[in-house]
C-alpha cells in the first residue's frame, strides 16, 4: 500500500461522521467535501498491480468478484450438464464425457463416486461461489458506498483482503476436482459421518480436505466483506442520507450482510469441529461406527448436532441468497417501472422481519433425523410464519407495476422474472414446511425443485437483472440489448423447463442424489420426463453462452453509455462515466430525498426527481405523506 | 477427433457472431436511427412476449398436470399417509389458486401498461388499507394451514403408539437393509456396534434372552392393519428409511435408535388391482446420500393378509438358531 491510500485510509476511518472521535484538524464532512478530492483525487492509483490487481477501490473489487463469480459459474454449470446427461440417458456412452472427465468417465459413462462429487461441487459452487460471493461481492461492492455517497469502502484494505480470501478459495475448490480419489461427495451440505470417514466413500478423503480449507477461507472473505459493509452503511452516508431515504438495494445488503456476520461463524464452529473428528479423532459428531470390517472408537458424538449447527447457518444462507436479488429486483422494478417501489416501509420491514425469522426456522431441515417431533412442530409454525412478509413483498411488486409505465429492459425482465420464481418456489416452501407433508417429500426431488427455484433461478435472475441494470456503471458501456432479450427468453424458459416437471418426479418418490433411477421399476416411466428436463437444461446452458458473450463483447466494444442511462434518481448516476477512487470528482453530492421519485405529479416533464434535487417548498418527501 | 472439430466450430461461430453484430453496429452508426424509437419496438415487442409466455407457461403446466398425474404415488397404502394426503391436496388447491391468480397479474401488468411516451405512471407510493389486508388474509390462511398441518403432525408422530404395535427393526448399512422382527416377546434384543461379529451383523447380544427369538430377514413382510413401530439404526453412515407408498420416511442414524408408527392399509395383492399393474411391489428405499452405491440401496417390502404374514414369518430362522447353525457349520469345518 503506498503512503497515499494508506492516507486514505486513515482520513475514510476517522473522519466519517459517528467515528469521528479524535480530534483532528478537519471538520464534520471533510471525508465528503471537495477539498478531499482536491486532497486526494490527484492521487489516483496507476501501476497495473495497485489498479487493477490488488486494488482497494470498491468498483475494481466488485468486478473481480464478478468475474470470479462468472468463471465458477461456468463451472458449476458445466458439472451440471455433466450428470443432467447421466440423468436424461443413464449408462449411455458420451465422448464429450470422456474428454472433459478422463478416467471418471470409463467407455464414455460417468462414474457414481465422480456423479456424487459433480452434484456436491455445483451445489456448492452455486450456493457459495456465485450466490453469495459472487452476488454480494458484486452488487454490495459496487452499489454500497455509490448509493450512500461515500469514497469507499470504510476498510479498503479489508475489502480487498476479502476478494483475495475469495479468490484462493475458489481456486481451492476448483482444484479439489482434480485430486486422485476425488472432490467432495456428500452432497453441499456435506453431512457427517459420511463426510468425515474416507473408509465410507472416496470422495471424504483429501477431497473433502480440500473443500473444508476453501470453505473456510471462503468465510473468512464472507465476513471481511460483511464487517466492511455494514459499517459503510452505518457510517459513511453522505449528508442528508437518512435510514429511511436508503435505496432498497442498500437496505437488503444491510440485513444479508448482518445474516451473514451472525451465521458464518457458527459455521465456522461447525466445520472445525468436523476437521477435529477427522483428524484428531475427536467424536463431536461420530458415535458407534462399524466399517470396513471395523468397529471405530467414536462414542458419544451425534451426527443431528452437525445438523443443527449447519443449518443453523444454512437457512440464514438461503436468505443470504435471496435478499440482495430481492433488493435488485426492487430497485431495478421501480426505476424501469418510472414509479416509486410500493410499500417502501413495509418493504423495509419485511426484510427486517424475513431476516429475524430466518434465525428460527432451521430445524425445518430435519423433521425426519430423529429430532423431536414436538421441536418440529415449533420449527413448523416459525417457519410458516416467514411467508406472510414474503406475501407482503410480492404484492407490493405487483402493487409497483399497476399503472406504471414500464420499460421492458433486460434488466426489467428479468426482474420480472424474480418476482415470478420467488412466488412460485416461495409457494412450494409452504408445503415442505409442512412438517406432516414433508415426511414424505423430504430429500426428494420436490425439494431439489423448490430450492432450485426459489433461490437458485431467484438469485440467479436478480443477479443478471444487475449486471445488466448496472453494467453501464461498472464499465462505462451498454450491453446489446437484443442479446439480452434472447439470453432472457431462452433462460426463463429453460428454468421453468427444468424444474417444473421436477415436482411431479417428486411427488412420484425420486430421491434426490440418485446417481440414476434404474434399480427401481416404479421409476422407469419418469425416464422420458428426464431427457426433457435435460434438454431444457443444454438450452439454459447454450443461452448463458449468449450472457457471457454479450458480457465480454459490450466490455470492450459495447456502446458508450451516458451517465444517467436509466433515467434513474440514485446517487450512482451522478458520479462520472469515468472511474475515479474517491468516486465523486469534488463534492459528494447532498442527498435531499428518498430514492423513488419516479412519475411524481409535478408539472415536469421529466418523470424522475434524483435524489439529489432540494424538495420544493411545501413538497413533502417520502412520497408526500 | 470429433471433439476438436467441435471446438474448432464453436470458436468460429463465437468469431462469426461477434464479427456479425459488429458489422450490424457499424451499419446503425452509419444510418442514425432513433435510438428511443428503436427501444419503444423492442418494448412492444417484449410485452406481447410477456403475454405469450404467460399463455404458453400455463398451457404446458396444465399439460403436466394432467399427463403426469398417472407417475405420481398412487394412493397411501397406510393410514397415516390418507390424512397427510387430503392436507396435501388441499394445501396444494391453495398454493395452486394464490400461483396462478400473482402469476396472472405479474405478466399482465409486463404487458399492459408498457411504456408510453410521454405518459406518467400512477403515483402511488402506498395505501395503508390495501396493504393492512394483504398483510392480514395470508396470515389468516397460513394459521390455518398451520393448525390443520400440526394436527396431522400429531397424529402422526406425537400421538401414543398403541398397545398392540408390532416391532420391527429397520437396520442400514452400506448398501443394504436389514429388518429384525421382535419376535413372539415383542421385543427387540440388546445390540451394541462392538458386538458385531461376521454372521452376527446387526451386533446383536446373545446373552440377552429378548434377542433369541428375533427374526433377522431381507425382505419387509407386514400385516395388513396391524400397527408397524418401526425402530431405525444404522452401522456406519446417515442412510433413511423411505418407503413412499406409506408416506412413511426416518432417518437412521448410528449411535442413535429412531422410529416411526404406521398401519399399512392395502395388501400388495390389492395395489396390485388398484395401480392395474400386476408387477407392482412395495418397496424401501434409501434416502440419504450414503455413499457411492446409494442409488441401488433398497428392500422388497410386502404387504400381506395376517395368516400369510405370520406363515412367511413362521418358515424365518430366529436369531439363535441361526447363530447356532453358524457355529456348527464352522465346526465342522
Ligand atoms: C415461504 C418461504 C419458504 C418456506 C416455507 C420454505 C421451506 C422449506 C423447507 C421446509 C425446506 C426443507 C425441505 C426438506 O428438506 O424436506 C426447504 C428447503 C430449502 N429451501 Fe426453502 N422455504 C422457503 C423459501 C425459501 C427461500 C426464499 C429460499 C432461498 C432463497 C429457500 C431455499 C431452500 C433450500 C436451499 C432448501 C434445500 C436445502 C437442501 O436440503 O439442500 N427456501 N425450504
Ligand atoms: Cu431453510
Ligand atoms: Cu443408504
Amino acid at each position: 500500500m503506498n503512503p497515499e491510500q494508506q492516507e486514505t485510509l486513515v482520513q475514510a476511518n476517522e473522519t466519517n461522521g459517528h467515528l469521528h472521535t479524535h480530534g483532528d484538524n478537519h471538520d464534520e464532512g471533510y471525508y465528503w467535501s471537495e477539498e478531499w478530492w482536491k486532497h486526494h483525487g490527484a492521487h489516483q492509483p496507476n501501476s497495473f498491480w495497485t489498479k487493477y490487481v490488488f486494488s482497494q477501490d470498491h468498483k475494481v473489487i466488485s468486478k473481480q468478484f464478478l468475474i470470479t463469480a462468472i468463471v465458477m459459474a461456468v463451472v458449476a454449470m458445466a458439472l451440471s450438464t455433466f450428470f443432467r446427461l447421466q440423468l436424461g440417458w443413464p449408462g449411455q456412452s458420451f465422448k464429450i464425457l470422456s474428454f472433459f472427465l478422463g478416467k471418471w468417465a470409463p467407455n464414455g459413462v460417468m462414474a457414481p463416486d465422480f456423479y456424487l462429487s459433480a452434484i456436491t461441487i455445483h451445489g456448492t459452487i452455486m450456493v457459495f461461489f456465485v450466490l453469495t460471493g459472487g452476488l454480494s461481492g458484486t452488487f454490495s461492492n459496487l452499489l454500497i458506498p455509490l448509493q450512500v455517497g461515500a469514497r469507499d469502502m470504510v476498510s479498503g484494505f479489508l475489502n480487498m483482503l476479502s476478494f483475495w480470501f475469495f479468490f484462493v478459495s475458489s481456486c481451492i475448490m476448483l482444484l479439489s476436482l482434480f485430486i486422485e480419489t476425488g472432490a467432495a461427495s456428500g452432497g453441499w451440505t456435506v453431512y457427517p459421518p459420511l463426510s468425515a470417514l474416507p473408509q465410507a466413500i472416496a470422495g471424504s478423503g483429501l477431497g473433502m480436505t480440500l473443500w473444508l480449507v476453501s470453505m473456510v477461507l471462503f468465510i473468512f472473505s464472507a465476513l471481511l466483506g460483511g464487517i466492511n459493509y455494514v459499517s459503510t452503511v452505518l457510517n459513511a452516508r453522505t449528508k442528508g442520507m437518512t435510514m429511511w431515504r436508503l435505496p432498497l438495494t442498500i437496505w437488503a445488503f444491510l440485513v444479508t450482510a448482518i445474516l451473514g456476520i451472525l451465521s458464518f461463524p457458527v459455521l465456522v464452529g461447525c466445520m472445525l469441529l468436523l476437521i477435529f473428528d477427522r483428524g484428531l479423532g475427536t467424536s463431536f459428531y461420530l458415535s458407534d461406527i462399524f466399517i470396513n470390517g471395523q468397529a471405530l472408537h467414536y462414542s458419544g458424538g451425534s451426527p443431528i448436532l452437525y445438523q443443527h449447527l449447519f443449518w443453523f447457518l444454512g437457512h440464514p444462507e438461503v436468505y443470504i441468497v435471496l435478499l440482495p436479488a430481492l433488493g435488485i429486483t426492487s430497485e431495478v422494478i421501480s426505476v424501469n417501472a418510472r414509479k416509486p417501489i410500493f410499500g417502501y416501509k413495509a418493504m423495509v420491514y419485511s426484510i427486517l422481519v424475513i431476516g429475524f425469522l430466518s434465525f428460527i426456522v432451521w430445524g425445518h431441515h430435519m423433521f425426519v433425523t430423529g429430532m423431536s417431533p414436538f421441536l418440529g412442530s415449533v420449527f413448523v409454525f416459525t417457519t410458516l410464519l416467514v411467508a406472510i412478509p414474503s406475501a407482503v413483498k410480492v404484492f407490493n411488486y405487483l402493487a409497483t407495476l399497476w399503472k406504471a409505465n414500464i420499460q421492458l429492459t433486460p434488466a426489467m425482465l428479468f426482474a420480472i422474472g424474480v418476482v415470478s420464481f420467488f412466488i412460485s418456489g416461495g409457494l412450494t416452501g409452504l408445503i415442505l414446511a409442512n412438517s406432516a407433508l414433508d415426511i414424505n417429500i423430504h430429500d426428494t426431488y420436490f425439494v431439489v425443485a423448490h430450492f432450485h427455484i426459489v433461490m437458485g433461478s431467484s438469485a440467479i435472475f436478480g443477479m443478471f437483472a444487475g449486471v445488466y441494470h448496472w453494467f453501464p456503471k461498472m464499465f462505462g458501456k451498454m450491453m446489446n440489448r437484443k442479446l439480452g432479450y434472447a439470453h432472457f427468453w431462452l433462460t426463463i424458459v429453460s428454468v421453468y423447463g427444468v424444474f417444473f416437471p421436477m415436482h411431479f418426479i417428486g411427488l412420484s418418490g425420486v430421491p434426490r442424489r440418485y446417481y440414476s433411477n434404474e434399480s427401481f421399476a416404479m421409476f422407469d416411466s419418469l425416464t422420458s420426463i428426464n431427457q426433457v428436463i435435460s434438454l431444457f437444461a443444454f438450452l439454459g446452458a447454450i443461452a448463458q453462452f449468449i450472457f457471457i458473450f454479450n458480457f465480454f463483447y459490450s466490455m470492450f466494444r459495447g456502446r458508450k453509455a451516458t451517465q444517467n442511462p436509466w433515467k434513474a434518481n440514485t446517487l450512482e448516476w451522478t458520479t462520472p462515466v469515468e472511474h475515479y477512487h474517491g468516486n465523486w470528482t469534488g463534492a459528494v453530492p447532498v442527498v435531499h430525498r428518498w430514492p423513488y421519485d419516479y412519475g411524481k405529479p409535478d408539472g415536469k416533464k421529466e418523470d424522475y426527481i434524483p435524489q439529489t434535487v432540494p424538495l420544493d417548498p411545501g413538497e413533502k418527501d417520502g412520497g408526500g405523506h | 477427433m470429433t471433439t476438436l472439430l467441435i471446438c474448432v466450430v464453436i470458436i468460429l461461430s463465437v468469431i462469426f457472431i461477434a464479427r456479425s453484430i459488429r458489422v450490424m453496429e457499424l451499419i446503425s452508426e452509419l444510418k442514425p436511427k432513433d435510438d428511443v424509437q428503436e427501444q419503444h419496438k423492442e418494448n412492444k415487442w417484449n410485452a406481447r412476449i410477456l403475454l405469450l409466455f404467460l399463455i404458453v407457461m400455463f398451457i404446458y403446466f396444465g399439460y403436466q398436470t394432467f399427463s403426469y398425474a398417472k407417475y405420481l404415488l398412487p394412493v397411501s397404502a397406510s393410514k397415516e399417509g390418507a390424512i397427510s394426503d387430503k392436507m396435501l391436496w388441499i394445501n396444494f388447491a391453495v398454493i395452486g389458486f394464490v400461483f396462478v391468480c400473482t402469476q396472472i397479474l405479474l405478466f399482465w401488468f409486463g404487458y399492459r401498461y408498457m411504456y408510453q411516451k410521454g405518459k406518467k405512471a400512477f403515483f402511488f407510493t402506498h395505501n395503508n388499507k390495501l396493504e393492512f389486508y394483504w398483510t392480514a388474509v395470508p396470515t389468516v390462511v397460513l394459521l390455518g394451514l398451520i393448525g390443520y398441518g400440526l394436527k396431522v403432525w400429531y397424529d402422526i408422530m406425537l400421538k401414543p403408539v398403541p398397545e398392540n404395535k408390532m416391532v420391527i427393526e429397520i437396520y442400514a448399512r452400506q448398501f443394504d437393509f436389514t429388518a429384525r422382527y421382535a419376535g413372539k416377546d415383542n421385543q427387540l434384543g440388546y445390540a451394541y456396534f462392538k458386538l458385531i461379529d461376521g454372521p452376527n451383523r446387526l451386533g446383536i447380544d446373545s446373552t440377552d434372552k429378548a434377542s433369541h427369538d428375533d427374526i433377522l430377514t431381507t425382505e419387509l413382510h407386514l400385516p395388513v392393519n396391524q400397527p408397524i413401530l418401526l425402530k431405525m439404526r444404522s452401522q456406519d453412515v446417515i442412510h433413511s428409511t423411505y418407503m413412499p407408498h406409506f408416506r412413511v420416511q426416518m432417518n437412521n442414524v448410528p449411535g442413535m435408535t429412531t422410529q416411526f408408527c404406521f398401519t399399512p392399509t392395502i395388501t400388495t395383492e390389492e395395489m396390485r388391482k388398484i395401480t392395474k399393474n400386476p408387477k407392482f411391489d412395495y418397496i424401501m428405499v434409501c434416502n440419504k446420500v450414503c455413499g457411492a452405491a446409494h442409488f441401488g440401496m433398497k428392500m422388497n417390502v410386502v404387504v400381506e393378509s395376517p395368516e400369510q404374514f405370520n406363515q412367511w414369518l413362521g418358515g424365518q430362522q430366529t436369531f439363535i438358531a441361526s447363530m447356532r447353525q453358524q457355529k456348527s457349520t464352522m465346526a465342522m469345518k
